[in-house]
Formats: C-alpha cells, sequence, structure tokens
C-alpha cells in the first residue's frame, strides 16, 4: 500500500506541475492588467515603469520560474488591484467557501442517503418515481436558477430569510465562522439549500443504484434466511455495501461542490473564494486567478488521494485490489 | 394427495418435521405466469435427510426459498400449504416466520464466494445471528460461534473470526456458511447446491461433514442438486423434480436401482458408472421446455421415449413399489 | 431507466431498425411530451427574426418610456403588446427570450457536435491503436475529467476572453473528454468483433476501419450522451453567460437575460428574469425527457 499511495502522490505532483504550466502560460498569453491598472492618459514611460515594477517585462518562462520558486514558498505574488498577497485573500475568503460547502454537502447526504434508499427499495412504487423524477430536475437544472427560484420562494414572495451576503460570524481559533449564530443560519440557508439539492439530487442516484445493485446479491438472501431482522439488514448488510460508491462519488463530489460554489457565491454575494475568483477574472487580476487556480488544483488532488485511501479503508479487499 | 399414503410410505414418525401439500410457486412477468413450482408435495421426518433432484430450472430450489419464506415479488406462493412442526409457514405472520429463519430452519447457498458478505468480518456475521434469535451477550454468542466453526473443523477458530471472507478460500467460505446454519442447532437445513461451485476434492468433504453432523445432532436436511450422483450417498429419500413438479419419490436405493420415471431412468443412465464402462453414455433428448410455453399434459411428454397417447393428459401421482410415481407408463 | 418497455405487438414484416427505435420511442408518451416541448421552444427561436414581435437589440425601435412595464401592458408609441412584459431597457421580454434561447440552443448544439465529432475521433483512435498512445489520450481525458467543468470553463474564458465564439470553445474544452471516453469504451468491445478482425485481414486502411466499420457500431451510446449532454451544455452555458464571461452583451443568450433580471428581482419586477428562467428550465428539461427515453430505446439490454 504504500508503494500505492508514493506512486498516486508522484502523479499528483506531475499533474500540479502541468496545469500550473497551463494556467500560467494561458493566462499571460493574452489580456495586459497594466491597462486595467492605469489611468487612460497615462505615458507609455508610466505603463513601461509599472510592467518593470510587476515584473511583467521578463520574458514569459522567467516570470514562470520565479513564480514557481515564489510558489513553492507560498508567495503567489501581491493582487494587482489592492496589493495585498494573493494567497493571504483566498486564505481569508476560504472559511466562508468551506462551510457553505460542509453545510451543502451534509444536507446532501442527510436526504440524499434514505431517499436513494427508499427509491431502491422500491423502484415500481410512485413515490420512488417522484423521488427520480425530483433529482434528475435537481441534477440538470443550472445551479443557479434554482438559486433564483429560492430567492423568488424564501426571499421575495414569503419574505422570510434574506437574500444575500453572509450572516453575523464568530471567531473560533482565529477562524469566522457563522454557523454558530442565528443570523449566520438564516443567511447560509439558501445558499447551502441551492448547492445542496444539486448534490442531493446526485446522491440519490448514486444511492439507489447502488441499492438496486445490492439487494438481489445472495448475501442479502442469506442475511435473510439467517433470520435478520429488516432493520439489521438495511442498516448493517445493506448500508455498508452501498456506502463504497457513495464515499466516493460525495468525495468527488465535495470537490465538485467547492468549485460550483463559484456559482452559488456569485448568487448569494456570499463572500467565499468563488465570488473573488468571479471577481479577479473580470477584473483581469491574474495573480489571485493563479493562485485560486493552483490552490484548487492542489486541493482536488488531495481530495482524489483522501477518497482513494478512505476506499481501502471501507471495502477491506480493496487494499488487494490496488495491489494486483 | 392422499395424506394417509404418504403417511403409510415415509418413515415410521408419527408426525412429520415438515409437510408440504399441493404448493404453487408462480411468478407473474410481463410474458407470463412462471409456474416455476406448481403441486409440490414433500414429506420431512426428524432427522430424516432428502435429495432433492432436478436440472437447473426444474424449481427445486424455489422449493427451498417458498419453505423459507424467501420469494420476492414477481414470484409468490399462490397455492398449497407448508407445515413446520405443526404450524402454517405461508399463512404465518412475518415476525413469526422470521424467528423460525436460521434458527429452527437453516438454509445453506450454492456460491459461497457471494452468501457471506463481503464487508463484514465472519464474527460480525456469526454473532449477529445468535443474537438475532436469542437475548445473549456478545461474548456469549461469540463463544457459539467459535463452537460452531470448530464442529465444522476449521482450524485455529479464533483467527479465522477476526478474517474477512475474500482473505478466504472457497472450500473455507462455505464450511463457515455451514457453520452459521448450524450455530443455532435448527431441525431442519436446507442446502441449496452447496457443492456445486467447489473443487471436487473439497465436495466429497463438505458432503461427507454435513451427513455426519446431521446425523449427530439429529437435524434433518433437504439437499437440493442436480447431480444424481451426490445424492445417491448422503440421503434417505429421493425426490426428483421436472417442470415444477415431483416425478418420483422413494427411498434412495431402490430409486437408483430401479427408477420407475422415464426421467428418473435417464438421469441414472446418464451417470458414469462401473457398468456402463466403454459404453457410450445415455443422454436424455431435447432440451428443458420452457416454463411458459410446457407441454400439455405431462411435461416430459416431449422428450419420453415411451410417450402413448396417454400422456397427453397429466398423470397424478401413484403409489407403485412403495414409491410415488406421476407416469402412465412406469418401467415395471 | 425506470419506464416499462413495452414490446410492439404488430411488428411488420419488413421493419428497418431505424423505424423500430422510431416506433418503440413513440409509445413513451412522457418522452413525446419532451420533443413535443423542444418543438414548440425551438421552433419559434430559429425563426425569431421573422416572428418576434420586436428586434430587442435595434435600439432605434425600442421605447424608453416603456420600460419595466408588467406582463400584458400595451407599448404606447411602439404599439406593441409585451405578453411577457419589458426590461430595465424598454425590450420586450418575449422577442428577448425567443431571441436569447436562439443563441443559447445554437451555442449548445455547435459545441456539443464539434465534441462529438473531437471525442469520437480521439476515443476511436485511442481503441484502435491501442499502446502507448492509448495511454497518452486516456490519461488526459482522464485529467481533464477529473477537474470541475465550470472551473475548465472558467479557465478557458478567462484566457480567451468573451465572445461567442470564445464560449463555444470553452464548452468544447469541456465537453471533448466525455465522448472520447465513452467512444473509447464502446469501440474496446466493438475492436475484437469478427467484424472487424474481418476488416483487418482484409487488410483495410484505418481510416477506413475506423471511420465505416467501428464509428457505426459505437454511435448508439453516442448519440445518447450527445442529447443529454445538450442539457448540460445548454446549463453551463447560461451559467457562464450569468456569472458575466459568457456571451457579449449584443447577443445575450437565457442565462445573461436571467442575470440582467436579477437587480430588479428583488423589488418584485420578476418577469425579467422569471420567463427567459422558466423557458430555460423547460428547454432542459425537454431535452432530458428525450434523452432518458433515447437511452432505454438504444440500450440492447433492454431490447428483450
Amino acid at each position: 500500500m504504500p508503494v500505492f499511495i508514493i506512486n498516486r502522490l508522484l502523479q499528483a505532483i506531475g499533474v500540479i506541475l502541468v496545469m500550473s504550466v497551463l494556467v500560467f502560460v494561458g493566462l499571460y498569453l493574452i489580456g495586459d492588467p497594466t491597462s486595467m491598472l492605469v489611468s487612460p492618459e497615462a505615458t507609455e514611460i508610466e505603463r513601461q515603469a509599472l510592467r518593470k515594477a510587476l515584473g511583467l517585462d521578463q520574458s514569459i518562462w522567467i516570470q514562470y520560474l520565479t513564480f514557481l520558486g515564489n510558489a513553492a514558498h507560498g508567495d503567489f505574488g501581491r493582487s494587482f488591484l489592492t496589493g495585498q498577497p494573493a494567497l493571504q485573500l483566498i486564505v481569508e475568503r476560504m472559511p466562508a467557501t468551506v462551510e457553505l460547502v460542509v453545510v451543502a454537502m451534509t444536507f446532501a447526504l442527510v436526504v440524499g442517503v434514505p431517499l436513494g434508499i427508499l427509491a431502491g427499495l422500491r423502484p415500481k412504487a410512485p413515490s420512488s418515481k417522484a423521488i427520480m423524477t425530483g433529482s434528475i430536475l435537481g441534477f440538470s437544472l443550472p445551479n443557479f436558477w434554482i438559486g433564483l427560484m429560492l430567492i423568488m420562494l424564501f426571499a421575495v414572495y414569503l419574505g422570510v430569510l434574506p437574500a444575500s451576503a453572509r450572516g453575523e460570524t464568530v471567531n473560533i481559533g482565529g477562524v469566522a465562522l457563522s454557523i454558530f449564530t442565528l443570523d449566520g443560519w438564516q443567511h447560509l440557508a439558501l445558499p447551502a439549500l441551492t448547492l445542496g439539492m444539486a448534490k442531493a439530487a446526485l446522491i440519490i442516484r448514486v444511492t439507489r443504484a447502488a441499492t438496486r445493485e445490492v439487494l438481489p446479491m445472495d448475501y442479502i438472501k442469506f442475511a435473510r434466511a439467517k433470520g435478520l431482522r429488516p432493520s439489521r439488514i438495511l442498516k448493517v448488510h445493506l448500508l455498508k455495501n452501498i456506502l463504497i460508491p457513495i464515499v466516493t462519488v460525495a468525495g468527488l463530489e465535495f470537490g465538485q461542490a467547492i468549485a460550483f460554489a463559484v456559482v452559488t457565491e456569485s448568487v448569494f454575494s456570499w463572500p467565499g473564494m468563488g465570488k473573488l475568483l468571479i471577481d479577479s477574472i473580470i477584473t483581469l487580476d491574474r495573480p489571485v486567478v493563479v493562485a485560486y487556480l493552483i490552490m484548487m488544483v492542489f486541493f482536488l488532488v488531495i481530495l482524489n488521494l483522501v477518497i482513494d485511501i478512505l476506499y481501502i479503508a471501507i471495502d477491506p479487499s480493496a487494499g488487494e485490489k490496488v495491489r494486483d | 394427495m392422499d395424506v394417509t399414503t404418504m403417511k403409510a410410505m415415509t418413515a415410521a414418525e408419527c408426525q412429520p418435521l415438515l409437510s408440504i401439500k399441493g404448493l404453487k410457486t408462480h411468478f407473474e412477468t410481463r410474458a407470463g405466469i412462471i409456474k416455476a413450482v406448481d403441486g409440490v408435495d414433500i414429506e420431512l421426518g426428524r432427522g430424516e435427510i432428502l435429495g432433492l433432484v432436478g436440472e437447473s430450472g426444474s424449481g427445486k430450489s424455489i422449493t427451498g426459498f417458498s419453505i423459507l419464506g424467501l420469494i420476492d415479488p414477481p414470484g409468490r406462493i399462490a397455492d398449497g400449504s407448508i407445515t413446520y412442526d405443526g404450524r402454517d409457514l405461508v399463512s404465518m405472520d412475518e415476525e413469526d416466520r422470521r424467528q423460525l429463519r436460521g434458527n429452527d430452519i437453516a438454509m445453506i447457498f450454492q456460491d459461497p464466494s457471494m452468501t457471506l458478505n463481503p464487508v463484514l468480518r465472519i464474527d460480525t456475521q456469526m454473532i449477529e445471528t445468535v443474537q438475532a434469535h436469542a437475548n445473549v451477550s456478545t461474548a456469549e454468542a461469540r463463544q457459539r460461534a467459535r463452537d460452531a466453526l470448530v464442529q465444522v473443523g476449521i482450524p485455529s477458530p479464533d483467527e479465522r473470526l477476526k478474517t474477512y471472507p475474500y482473505e478466504l478460500s472457497g472450500g473455507m467460505r462455505q464450511r463457515i456458511a455451514i457453520a452459521i446454519a448450524l450455530i443455532n442447532s435448527p431441525k431442519l437445513i436446507i442446502a441449496d447446491e452447496p457443492t456445486t461451485a467447489l473443487d471436487v476434492s473439497i465436495q466429497g468433504q463438505i458432503i461427507h461433514e454435513v451427513k455426519k453432523l446431521c446425523r449427530k445432532t439429529g437435524t434433518a436436511l433437504i439437499w437440493i442438486t442436480h447431480d444424481l450422483a451426490v445424492v445417491a450417498g448422503l440421503a434417505d429419500r429421493i425426490a426428483v423434480m421436472y417442470a415444477g413438479r415431483i416425478v418420483e419419490t422413494g427411498k434412495t436405493a431402490d430409486l437408483i436401482e430401479r427408477p420407475l420415471h422415464p426421467y428418473t431412468k435417464g438421469l441414472i443412465d446418464s451417470v458414469p458408472s462401473h457398468s456402463t464402462r466403454g459404453r457410450r453414455l445415455h443422454q436424455i433428448k431435447g432440451m428443458t421446455p420452457s416454463l411458459l410455453n410446457l407441454p400439455q399434459g405431462c411435461a416430459f411428454r416431449e422428450r419420453c421415449e415411451k410417450v402413448t397417447q396417454e400422456c397427453l393428459v397429466a398423470p397424478e401421482p401413484t403409489l407403485l413399489a412403495g414409491r410415488l410415481v406421476r407416469c402412465w407408463n412406469p418401467a415395471l | 431507466m425506470s419506464t416499462p418497455m413495452t414490446v410492439s405487438s404488430t411488428a411488420p414484416a419488413e421493419e428497418s431498425p431505424f423505424r423500430r427505435l422510431l416506433m418503440q420511442f413513440a409509445e413513451n408518451r412522457l418522452a413525446l411530451v419532451g420533443l413535443a416541448l423542444l418543438l414548440l421552444l425551438a421552433v419559434p427561436a430559429i425563426l425569431a427574426p421573422w416572428i418576434a414581435p420586436q428586434n430587442p437589440y435595434d435600439i432605434g425601435s425600442l421605447d424608453i418610456l416603456d420600460s419595466q412595464m408588467p406582463p400584458g401592458s400595451m407599448g404606447e408609441m411602439t404599439g406593441i403588446t409585451y405578453w411577457l412584459g419589458t426590461d430595465s431597457q424598454a425590450r420586450d421580454v418575449l422577442s428577448a427570450v425567443l431571441f436569447g434561447m436562439r443563441t443559447s440552443l445554437l451555442v449548445a448544439f455547435v459545441s456539443v457536435s464539434a465534441s462529438l465529432l473531437i471525442g469520437a475521433t480521439v476515443g476511436l483512435c485511442a481503441a484502435y491503436f491501442g499502446g502507448w498512445l492509448d495511454a497518452l489520450l486516456m490519461r488526459i481525458v482522464d485529467i481533464q475529467l477529473s477537474f470541475p467543468a465550470i472551473l475548465v470553463a472558467l479557465i478557458m474564458l478567462s484566457i480567451l476572453g468573451q465572445g461567442l465564439d470564445k464560449v463555444i470553445i470553452a464548452l468544447i474544452v469541456v465537453q471533448w473528454a466525455y465522448f472520447a471516453r465513452t467512444a473509447r469504451g464502446t469501440a474496446l468491445v466493438e475492436r475484437n468483433r469478427e467484424y472487424i478482425l474481418a476488416a483487418r485481414c482484409l487488410s483495410l486502411g484505418w481510416r477506413r476501419i475506423i471511420f465505416r466499420h467501428l464509428l457505426p457500431n459505437c454511435l448508439p451510446p453516442l448519440i445518447v450522451i450527445a442529447t443529454i449532454d445538450l442539457a448540460h451544455a445548454i446549463a453551463l452555458e447560461a451559467t457562464l453567460s450569468f456569472l458575466g464571461v459568457g456571451v457579449p452583451v449584443t447577443q445575450p443568450s437565457l442565462g445573461m437575460l436571467i442575470a440582467n433580471g436579477f437587480e430588479f428581482m428583488l423589488s418584485g419586477h420578476y418577469w425579467i428574469s422569471v420567463f427567459p428562467g422558466v423557458a430555460l428550465a423547460l428547454a432542459i428539461i425537454g431535452i432530458n425527457l428525450v434523452g432518458d427515453h433515447l437511452r432505454d430505446v438504444l440500450n440492447p439490454r433492454n431490447a428483450q
């Protein structure tokens, strides 16, 4: 198993390097940030001075190597707009995004797994068909659309929940969290529901498919032949087996949700990393965009690694399979 | 079927442990009703070993699952009764039936690589079987699990308890499945082709051990198989199934020596033995008919060598030389 | 998936596979509803320049006094009844929706077709040639698919900048890998079939084998994915445009229309956002209904 992990780590580093080149080169091929930063009347000499100050006069490869060297020390450059270190900007916004995604994914699992099992146990029942139709809508309708409808219903029509911004936060160990205040929850409710509904739709489908696959297995019939109570068959024999695909998908979806928070955060003006990314893309604030993307690549690669390891922990025979 | 004749032919037991009468298990599919089991009668005395023989699709496994109440939709028991120890299993409440399953009536399945749950340790799967039926501590249940493993001849049982199924060989897994079946000392075990998926060398061992254990504990056994040779040395009695019905029942030795039904004869002639050495083996002509579309009258009619005009009407079971046969032209 | 398949009872003696598919398809009412829904949205959208009450991008035809009028009101100067109301620039929402749908469908259709073409070629070549080419191509596919589609599209657009063509390119980059993977999967199975071996024994050229023999047999699953992917493409384009990095202001899609009306929604002027939103949702639902059933019909496992 260690060999397997080392192998995966090397692959991961390769992927990060390749992606950093792609992102960096891609972003530096077009767009001139100096045009955004100086006033239109500025002379060419002033522009040159700015380019030099930002290091933009160097060749692209020198810029890349400099960037890579600095990045290794956690220095992704400073925002062209605010002058703050890019990494710091992102790290400041990170708790808001992670909080949103964790709450959304928890919602997705708590709602999705039971509904998925229900739909899998009785695939022909009207309730199961209703669940499946709902899940098709949940993952095929765009996330921002669901968000708008929720705003329409809860913020405009019923007027019970706020439609934008983050609520009151409490500082816990240097991290601002809003899940400990009522105001925080009220603000969190709609964005988390928006993100969570799309993810719940996927979890429902995976759970249902896995349930349908496990139910006809001999070991379920054997468990019944042993005279086990239905609740035990459901909670131990079925659940432990369908957990493998659910954990895999939930893990991958966690990464997707962090990325998709870009959309949700824009709809609800949620001050997270995603909103920062969109703002930075629109203002051509390259260091922030690059830092965000490199961080995401890093995060996704690590996440994939963690899922693989978790997978081995749940499925006792997976370690064997990997070694083969 | 006439109850008195049934009683006369079974061993001298006052009340049979299991009595199945006119069992019909049907599957409603879009293509039509599949009569997997269509009027089966079986009686089994305490401690008796019955071999239920038939080709795949003859309804022998479905009969086994019907006894345990493990028929899932679209299948259902359409008619008949299954009386176990004086209680009717068909009309019984599901919770009562659950308490009988694995406690009074246990089952061993065909493929040991599929019957044990791959993500649960052996001890979990054994202890839960004890605790589903008796209010005992986990430590006590573990002790019983250990004893059961010893009983089926598994070396170093404590280590085995801590393993996952994938770490064990097929033969070992089947022994564990048998240990699970035996763990609550059932009165009846239904074994559904438990050796088919195993190596030939292991097959013999398992058959031998199961027989020994049943004799020792007085457990009745229904051994379901497609292989007449397997049950020849194991069963007290043999019932031969064809297309959802039992075509011949009798004491093992009688039935093997002098089969009355042409189908039984065909089965026996197709088993290689000393007497058939050097000769071409017999083979039953034709193929198993589709259950959706059985021939009118005797289901074996189209493959039978002794077919006559009478066979267009389904024969009823008749008592002949101490055996029950469903045939118009038995080999007498 | 859950809809029961019924085998047509009256099978004509000479029945082409295509005809059989058509008949099987017609038997599912939900799929027909989806198809009707799609036609109802697509036909007026395609004909928008000729049938829309107004050209919403012709500034001259707009009367600024008519801005933000509720549905059903009548423009005094223009003489148009605004059935779905007007937006902040006095554009007729119905006309804007028709033009927006046109843009959305165009982007989706072009990007999915191109992705299908590129993906299928890559997948078939990978499966046919195998070896290092297969390993390399599939590694690229794997890496790309491990990144969220929305992020890849955002990176592409931040590199390429705005524009209809740029959005299409970004969508192709996001989608080709799915087709490549599916095409390779099916082609690997087909490659070892006898007809391909026969074609190789005849030493036909690889181009001929891939495109004349392999491709037609791998097409059904690709068509299913392409259909459902149309819905994804529409949704993704709408999302990008909603975020303000998609189509240009001069050629707004449904996503951009929704974004434009967003700020007025909180003040109760729901129609500017909601009607484009409803059109978007109906299009996506329609495609899913059709695609879902197409999958059942084309899946050989469900054929019996």
